[in-house]
């Protein structure tokens, strides 16, 4: 029988001066997989994204529950996105989009 | 119980107070409890407390760090001699082998750091983890080139970190990772460290430990030390007087 897939839900904070549009930075995200781990491995990681809110400089994006540490690592080995200095921190892991929203405004 | 998680080379401008005290609340807010800052050899009491004074203000805990660049172990020998007790931690910039071989033999030295960008100057093989476990030194590896660079730099960074963990875990040689930045957007989350400590095959427990407790103990080992009461390991003054 076929394994369930486990996701998991990352919010992750936009640090930057700046602001960018959804695509820019998936486009980053998924660049920094890639260079990291190839396009074998991005394949691995179940990405995409949930929600951006521009306003509160906040992501939130889903993943494979394996593949979050891989995530994890690109996220931090972003520096820019097109030109324009920045920093992604993941600032809370959950199993659903709930617990996550929860856990947030807490 | 909460996990304390360290950052033992934090590199600020020491001469901007307020880029200190930007990297300082930044590290704060990404979850750090214990920092470590650089401080020069010849540098005063009243510097340190002054640093020590930004981070009480947002419960961070400072430890000082002088880091040594001896260019012959002699020198090494003397500047560990005169700085000691001086600072908390002592790390030793190797670049040469003799200062490495040294350093890692040194019960007085707690870091053992390499230039990161530069792979030829990265001594840490069987011989110096032999050495290196035989006293108390961990090795210290600089997460900047790992953010900073891109590829093929950062292939090449990775491979020689690749070899070094992998010693260092055969020897029992303690890792500590550390952020080593001076711009405060380069600074990284304790589990982010972890994480991109998998990309040179470091094994997740490890990782955790040497962003807690690894560090964590040396500073505890250390401060335990240089206090007044301390006679040996194990051993401390309880009480003076003409009683005892």
């Amino acid at each position: 029988m076929l394994k369930r897939l486990k996701r998991r839900y990352l919010a992750i904070e936009i640090d930057s001066a700046e602001s960018f549009d959804s695509r820019e930075l998936m486009e980053a995200v998924w660049c920094a997989i890639e260079k990291l781990y190839g396009e074998y491995g991005a394949s691995h990681t179940g990405l995409s994204l949930i929600e951006h809110e521009a306003d509160r400089r906040r992501v939130v994006l889903r993943v494979l529950c394996d593949a979050v540490d891989t995530v994890r690592a690109a996220l931090a080995s972003i520096t820019k996105i097109n030109g324009k200095s920045v920093a992604l921190h993941v600032l809370m892991v959950s199993g659903t989009l709930k617990a996550l929203y929860r856990k947030l405004e807490n | 119980m909460k996990k304390v998680y360290a950052d033992l080379h934090l590199c600020p401008n020491l001469r901007d107070l307020q880029q200190v005290s930007r990297m300082v609340i930044k590290a704060s807010r990404l979850g750090y409890h214990l920092l470590a800052i650089p401080f020069p050899p010849n540098c005063m009491r009243e510097e340190i407390e002054r640093i020590r004074g930004i981070c009480n203000e947002v419960s961070i805990d400072l430890a000082s760090r002088v880091d040594l660049r001896p260019r012959t172990s002699d020198e090494l020998i003397r500047n560990v001699r005169k700085l000691r007790r001086k600072f908390e931690i002592v790390a030793v910039l190797c670049e040469s082998k003799n200062v490495a071989r040294q350093a890692a033999k040194d019960r007085r030295v707690d870091l053992l750091n390499f230039p990161s960008r530069n792979y030829r100057l990265r001594f840490f093989d069987m011989a110096e983890a032999e050495l290196a476990a035989g006293s108390l030194a961990a090795l210290e590896i600089d997460m900047e080139p790992l953010v900073a660079l891109e590829s093929p730099a950062r292939t090449r960074v990775l491979s020689s970190l690749r070899k070094e963990t992998a010693v260092a875990q055969g020897y029992h040689v303690p890792v500590v990772l550390s952020s080593g930045v001076s711009d405060e957007l380069l600074l990284r989350k304790p589990m982010e460290l972890a994480a991109l400590s998998s990309l040179f095959d470091l094994r997740r427990d490890l990782a955790l430990s040497a962003v807690s407790q690894t560090p964590v103990a040396i500073v505890k080992r250390n401060r335990e030390k240089l206090d007044s009461r301390f006679v040996a390991p194990g051993i401390r003054v309880v009480r003076r007087g003409k009683d005892c």
